[in-house]
């Protein structure tokens, strides 16, 4: 996005957007500068399916959401509003038809956006440049397909994607590792012989000898050291969560192969905390939009357009949650929580129903705990600590889940702990398995063993296979992941040429 | 603003189409393809193309919602499909099903790329073409009867206005002999190129639904590639117990009679209908027959004369395709191979076991390129 292509606000947005972003400074909201740039339908459904980057690497899939979203558009079920993407400075597109009401709106929401891009800790990490960085990316891919053909880079592409949410979203605020990942092979093999392992044996006369150096100790401690020395052997030392990484650092990939694989790596972690914040932050972004939009924005003549849309926007579908609305309604309870001074141990330990119903210190704390949440919670943490029992009633909230029998989603359970047990469930690692490296050098021959952390919902095994297909393209070498299937520990494998199943049933425990 | 998602979205259309092409052999055996084809386009639900990834399947996944009801309330299907579907533990229960709409024309293209199917040479009859008429031009002079009756009055107008004899308070206009204009035609020579496919179909007791949908969804597949290669295609249905008769495409796949099979009565239908509508000479002439092969004993030999020497002679292509049911003997196939298959080239013969074997037997019928 090169600053000349950029169009100056049409004047009576110009006002709009100064009027907009005075309100929202006013009301302690802190953002990047923001860009708004007016573009039509077709324009905002191409960027919007370029992720919000126009000059993104060229890629069918981006050609598909395209088609999804114009044919959504064109038929008239779905319309995209805002566009906001998180850099220093801020972009945001409006989409050229909608109606000045909109507009305001869609600018209140998206300073709403900025701030928490701005402050909240989880984007803390993220790349502030990533406009330039995606352009220079997709100028990065598309000079390997002129080199290399369309057709292999494009394929190499679709094996990484494959793989590309298999990330450590924690890794940016964490060090896991002392000393960055060796490759095994490089180290000059030790003296592995079995003198090493023999436990040291204290000086003892003949007869004592057996006192003194008790057989069955120094059996345990021949064992200890074995198993100690088969952990330093193992590689990697402990699971590594960054598959991506591992294999960028380990597999034999071409340069081209590297950076492409590394680009889609740069390229998931720049995205991972919107999925990590996605109903904090759009709850965010509504909150102040409705905020700002009911006290100072509206005129008269925009009142009924504004209701429509700001309830369209928050309608729940059946059996669906909508993240604008959940977002905005717990933020809203916190706040009125805090206001009134309903937390903490009296609170929390006073039984009488009345009482707590009417509790009201005046304490007005509110406002400042809903920033102090949108700095630090993304949306696990934030459901852990808020959610509750009164807000699911007030809410009808449901669990639901699979019932095998009827191949139905049923409702499952009302009750708080349920509910909140399968919301979280769902936030967990953005809703997806824990998957992680535990061998590189499977059976020393250098295949790769994975491990999915099983947690109660099994792994789609059509999936899971043709992922085994593309992680084998790019590990060249067999690949394994062990899982639970039918309630049995299950390795499945690709060697390159087919799958195998390997089932432990208790059986053959 | 210049935009790549163009590129992006012709690969993606490109990509849906090769998938069309590798998983053909399943869209053909599925009947529901057949759904909407309003306007020569047929809706055909194409999987959305998943970059697979790890994910959680449907056993045990759930989530939450909002709303009314009870426990055990349903609130969305699961997959279809063998219960390893696409549910998310996340969020949204369901599949997602994306829809690309293929015109019948690039349909029979996809069929044609897949089975390899040759292009139909009409029968020798190249040279024989029909003049057409059409009404096109306007002449000065011609018959009365094919007066231009607006022309005429427009040229009349247009003569008094520029003749200033016009007077807009009395709006009188009289054409004069030069004011009178003519229908006129041009013709056109057209290549004699019509189809006519005459499906006959056995209606006994022993052909059960799910034979009658195989025939169906064969007849459908069958009528798309013809009509790709000929422009006026017409279908003609015959159904068939121990007496047969011409019915309409609804009755053709409606109609469950019981009773006894006597095939000879469907060739003499269709025979006189040959005879009677459809002349050898200015038709290229189909005939498939769906049967379970069973017939009356005596019937066999009464029908394998009719065929060889009436129907064969007359027809481009003559395909008897024999489906597999409980009750059916099968034997009719038998015959046909034994007494006559040899000699004759336009007869092909397939057995469609099950939906799997439409696809091949597609193959079978139209491979020949007649």
């Amino acid at each position: 996005m090169t600053a000349t292509r950029i169009e100056p606000l049409p004047g009576e947005l110009a006002d709009v957007q100064a009027q907009m972003q005075e309100h929202a400074r006013n009301y302690g909201l802190e953002f990047f500068p923001t860009i708004f740039e007016v573009i039509d339908h077709d324009q905002l459904n191409a960027i919007a399916a370029y992720g919000g980057f126009p000059t993104r690497y060229p890629h069918w899939r981006f050609g598909m959401e395209y088609e999804q979203l114009s044919k959504g558009y064109n038929y008239g079920l779905q319309k995209i509003y805002e566009l906001v993407i998180n850099n220093d400075p801020c972009y945001a597109y409006l989409m050229r038809s909608n109606a000045l009401t909109d507009q305001k709106m869609v600018m209140a929401h998206v300073y709403g956006h900025c701030d928490f891009f701005k402050n909240n800790y989880w984007f803390s990490q993220t790349d502030r440049k990533m406009m330039d960085h995606m352009a220079n990316h997709g100028q990065r891919v598309r000079r390997y397909m002129d080199r290399h053909g369309v057709e292999e880079v494009e394929t190499f592409i679709d094996a990484c994607l494959s793989i590309e949410d298999l990330i450590d979203v924690h890794s940016p605020f964490i060090k896991r590792f002392d000393a960055p990942l060796v490759d095994h092979l490089a180290q000059p093999d030790e003296d592995d012989d079995e003198e090493a392992l023999r436990p040291g044996r204290f000086v003892a006369k003949e007869y004592m000898d057996q006192f003194v150096n008790p057989p069955d100790v120094l059996a345990a401690e021949a064992h200890k050291r074995r198993e100690q020395k088969k952990v330093e052997e193992k590689f990697p030392k402990e699971p590594v969560r960054d598959v991506v990484l591992f294999i960028l650092e380990h597999a034999p990939l071409k340069p081209w192969q590297l950076d492409v694989l590394s680009i889609v790596r740069e390229e998931a972690y720049y995205f991972a905390p919107q999925g990590q914040t996605k109903i904090m932050n759009e709850g965010w972004a509504s909150y102040w939009h409705s905020t700002i939009m009911t006290r100072q924005g509206l005129t008269s003549a925009d009142i009924v357009n504004y209701a429509d849309h700001h309830s369209g926007t928050m309608a729940t579908s059946k059996g669906r949650l909508n993240p604008y609305k959940l977002g905005i309604e717990l933020l809203r309870d916190v706040e009125d929580r805090w206001n009134k001074g309903r937390f903490g141990k009296e609170y929390d330990e006073c039984d009488d129903m009345v009482a707590k119903r009417d509790w009201d210190t005046a304490a007005g704390l509110g406002r400042r705990k809903i920033f102090e949440v949108r700095k630090i919670h993304n949306d696990l943490t934030f459901i852990d600590t808020f959610l509750t029992l009164e807000f699911c009633r007030e809410h009808k909230l449901f669990s639901f889940g699979y019932n095998e029998d009827s191949n139905y989603y049923e409702i499952e359970s009302r009750e708080f702990p349920k509910i909140k047990e399968r919301l979280l469930f769902g936030l967990t690692h953005r809703g997806q398995p824990f998957i992680t490296v535990r061998e590189g050098n499977y059976k020393n021959r250098g295949e790769l063993f994975l491990g999915h952390e099983f947690n109660g919902v099994e792994l789609q095994t059509a999936y899971a296979r043709d992922t085994l297909v593309n992680l084998q393209r790019l590990w060249g070498r067999p690949v394994h992941i062990e899982t639970v299937l039918e309630g049995h520990k299950t390795i499945l494998s690709y060697d390159g040429d087919e799958h195998s199943v390997e089932q432990f049933k208790p059986s053959d425990k | 603003m210049y935009m790549k998602i163009e590129r992006d979205q012709s690969r993606f259309k490109q990509i849906v189409k090769g998938k069309i092409r590798q998983n053909l052999r399943k869209y053909v055996t599925h009947g529901e393809l057949i759904g909407r084809k309003g306007r020569d386009l047929v809706s055909i639900p194409v999987p959305q193309l998943d970059v697979p990834h790890f994910r959680y399947g449907q056993n045990g996944s759930g989530g939450v919602g909002q709303g009314e009801g009870e426990e055990g309330t349903p609130i969305a299907p699961g997959d279809p499909q063998d219960g390893d579907g696409q549910g998310q533990a996340g969020s949204e229960p369901g599949g997602h099903i994306m829809e690309v709409e293929v015109s019948l024309e690039d349909l029979a293209q996809i069929l044609g790329d897949e089975l390899e199917l040759p292009r139909i040479e009409p029968k020798g009859k190249a040279n024989i073409t029909e003049e057409k008429t059409r009404y096109t031009s306007i002449r000065r002079s011609g018959p009365e009867s094919l007066r231009h009756f607006k022309r005429t009055y427009m040229e009349a107008l247009r003569r008094q206005i520029s003749s200033s004899s016009y007077d807009a308070q009395r709006p009188l206009v009289v054409p004069i002999r030069d004011d009178k204009r003519y229908r006129s035609w041009s013709t056109t020579p057209l290549p004699e190129a019509n189809a006519v496919v005459i499906y006959l179909m056995d209606v006994s007791g022993s052909m059960t639904d799910e034979q009658k949908q195989i025939v169906r969804t064969e007849a459908f597949w069958i009528d798309t590639w013809l009509k790709s290669q000929y422009d006026g295609l017409e279908a003609r249905y015959i159904i068939h117990d121990a007496a047969a008769k011409e019915v309409d495409e609804e009755t053709f796949y409606h109609t469950r009679e019981s009773g006894g099979t006597r095939i000879s009565s469907a060739y003499q239908v269709c025979l006189e209908l040959i005879n009677r509508a459809f002349s050898p000479d200015e038709w290229n002439l189909y005939v498939f027959q769906f049967s379970d092969g069973d017939n009356w004993g005596e019937d066999n030999q009464t029908s394998l004369k009719l065929l060889r020497e009436e129907i064969l002679p007359k027809v481009n292509l003559f395909c008897y395709g024999q489906v597999e049911s409980p009750y059916g003997s099968g034997e009719y196939l038998r015959t046909l191979r034994d007494g006559l298959a040899k000699k004759s080239e336009n007869l092909v013969l397939s057995e469609i076991r099950d939906r799997d074997a439409i696809y091949d037997s597609i193959k079978t019928f139209l491979g020949k390129g007649k």
